[in-house]
């Protein structure tokens, strides 16, 4: 156990130093100019040749890689994240708020879509070759294929526009003080998106825990359930359910990645204001610091669900040992 | 039962990380949906390759024709004329989806293609390489999956200065591994069959075991592979674009049409949105459809079942 936590601790250390210098060696390739971003377009060019040598010189931005990627470094161990050019504000403060409405939204739209696929899946699977099953296979399928943020779109036009049960992005209403939003209206903004992300994810479960549940149907004790005279709903119930929570938990553990990427899309078309808009708006403004530790904090992310899903995977099958290679 | 090939390895990758998802999508294997259909199969996928060329070719006729304006025929909503409306330039939006699909599928062919050799490159030495190749290359899979798609796609867009190449080479980048892993698999198994042990025993060089034995074998699977690749790269350059970093607003692409869309949806000009991608998602389907066929009519494991 000991060993476990120590192998793992390790993995994530190692796995975030190389996803750290991935990241900020691809900001530092960039043709953006950061002397220019920081002091801006017109400031740059009022200023002298030797004026921006200086600048260049005191931010450093003529070192060479490595050194800049170790300097960062120390600031980022030290807990300093540089400052975010675009919100005018340290990038661990502004990660932080931005992480809080991600992961409200994020932890909804994981939940919904796994209880919803694990249904579709297990009804599907049931009703295998049924005109049910073929409307939920149907759906899973073209809603893997469905971009995420056209589907978006669609969700806005109807809800939004259409039915007007839903105000148009926004997550602060026009005309209130941020401070004095209510629980419900912030709630009220985040419906439409945590849909579009459940009904994205959805077919990913579904179509697993169908697979699983023909498995589980066609086994030699659920054929003894029945000759015992059980009914089709006790023997889902008594006997599919513990088989099937495990994998499709695993699953749905393992998709935080997905997941994640579909928030930055889904963000985008609801001006949610999240991590992925953050993520967006930095890119798009070249705000380099935010943008590196944006991409860290959804690689720690990743790693945390993907860890659960591993040693999920020893319960539901014991013979891959503690989350190792088989 | 038969379960496909590396399925279980591949599906789920033996305890390391990365997403299971995308692997099972590309790999997914819907039991009893094809018994000995071969025509019906063979047919689906003509039909559906045929389609996306005629897309791709009529996008690049009428590239030009997208882009003219006319003011005096802008906002119009979808009529017989005009069966996708036009926009607020008075664009022709029927044109501007062909010509936009038809620049998405040539980058996402490009990407995917790009993509599927490094795949195969990295899956053979991971399978061949021994363990230590093994263990890096498996290491750089987890570091690749362990970042978002799009993170890492806006990552190396921002790398490159957006545009096109910021797009293609962000896309060929970032979806090799799954297909790594599925190769890999395939290989390994090969590597155990008598005939690969024989020419061991001859002798043969590792390089030419894996020219001549290897590769033949894996082939299929890759074709197979690299066909499913094309819609995921399809979507994820319709994503980025979307975003605003990848192909210029003066392209014509689905992204930019559906970004530029969002706009005027307030106004109720639904249909700025909805044709370009419900043609889109079409696209998608046919491509999934050809790749899904073509593996039932190429996989020995499936014939028999």
């Amino acid at each position: 156990m000991l060993k476990l936590v120590v192998q793992n601790i390790l993995k994530f250390v190692l796995l975030m130093l190389a996803v750290s210098f991935v990241t900020f060696a691809l900001v530092a390739a960039s043709p953006i100019d950061p002397v220019q971003a920081n002091v801006g377009q017109n400031a740059l060019l009022g200023m002298s040749a030797e004026h921006r040598a200086q600048l260049s010189a005191y931010w450093g931005s003529d070192l060479p890689l490595w050194e800049r990627y170790i300097s960062w470094l120390g600031g980022v161990v030290q807990g300093d994240w540089g400052t975010s050019l675009r919100f005018d504000a340290p990038v661990a403060q502004v990660v932080a708020a931005k992480a809080q409405n991600s992961l409200l939204l994020l932890a909804l739209a994981w939940l919904f879509s796994g209880i919803f696929g694990f249904v579709l899946g297990i009804v599907a699977g049931v009703k295998r070759g049924a005109l049910v099953d073929r409307a939920i296979k149907g759906y899973c399928y073209v809603l893997a294929s469905t971009p995420t943020f056209w589907l978006g779109l669609l969700v806005l036009m109807v809800f939004a526009v259409w039915l007007r049960w839903f105000p148009m992005g926004f997550s602060v209403p026009i005309g209130v003080a941020a401070s004095e939003v209510t629980i419900f209206q912030s709630l009220q903004c985040m419906v439409l998106p945590a849909l579009t992300l459940s009904l994205v994810g959805v077919a990913n479960i579904a179509l697993h825990t169908r697979e699983k549940t023909i498995d589980v149907l066609e086994s030699d004790y659920v054929r003894f359930a029945r000759a015992r005279g059980e009914s089709e709903l006790s023997v889902v119930l008594h006997h599919g359910l513990r088989n099937l929570a495990l994998p499709a938990l695993t699953l749905q553990f393992a998709s935080i990645s997905e997941i994640f990427g579909g928030s930055v899309l889904v963000e985008q078309v609801f001006s949610y204001p999240g991590l992925g808009q953050a993520a967006v708006t930095a890119g798009l403004g070249g705000d380099a610091p935010l943008l590196v530790c944006i991409a860290i904090a959804s690689a720690a992310l990743v790693f945390a669900g993907n860890l659960v899903a591993n040693i999920l995977y020893g319960v539901v099958d014991p013979r891959i040992g503690g989350g190792r290679r088989a | 039962m038969l379960k496909l090939f590396g399925a279980a390895q591949a599906a789920r990758p033996a305890g390391t990380q990365g997403s299971v998802s995308l692997a099972r999508l590309i790999i997914y294997q819907p039991r009893y949906t094809s018994r000995g259909n071969r025509k019906t199969a063979l047919v689906a996928c003509i039909v559906a390759t045929l389609a996306l060329l005629v897309i791709v070719v009529a996008g690049l006729f009428c590239q030009e024709a997208a882009q003219v304006a006319d003011f005096s025929r802008s906002n119009l909503a979808p009529c017989l004329e005009y069966p996708f409306g036009t926009d607020r330039m008075g664009r022709d939006m029927f044109l501007r989806t062909i010509a936009g699909l038809s620049t998405s599928i040539l980058v996402g062919l490009l990407a995917a293609s790009v993509s599927s050799v490094i795949a195969l490159v990295l899956g053979t030495a991971a399978a061949l390489g021994g363990r230590k190749v093994d263990a890096a290359i498996s290491w750089l899979v987890d570091l690749c999956m362990g970042i978002p798609h799009i993170v890492l796609l806006l990552l190396i867009s921002y790398a490159l200065g957006k545009g096109f190449w910021g797009v293609a080479i962000g896309v060929a980048l970032t979806h090799w591994p799954s297909l790594t892993r599925v190769i890999r698999a395939e290989v390994l198994q090969c590597k155990q069959a008598p005939y690969v042990a024989v020419a061991e025993r001859l002798g043969q060089s590792r390089l030419r075991i894996a020219a001549r034995h290897i590769v033949p074998y894996v082939f299929p699977q890759y074709l197979v592979g690299l066909i499913l690749l094309f819609p995921h790269a399809i979507l994820h350059e319709a994503a980025i674009t979307f975003l605003g970093f990848g192909l210029s607003p003066e392209q014509p692409a689905i992204g930019v049409i559906l970004s530029e869309s969002m706009s005027y949806l307030s106004a109720g000009m639904w249909w700025l949105a909805v044709f370009p991608g419900l043609a889109l998602v079409v696209v998608v389907l046919l491509f999934d459809l050809a790749g899904s066929k073509l593996r039932s009519l190429i996989d020995p494991h499936q014939a028999q079942s």
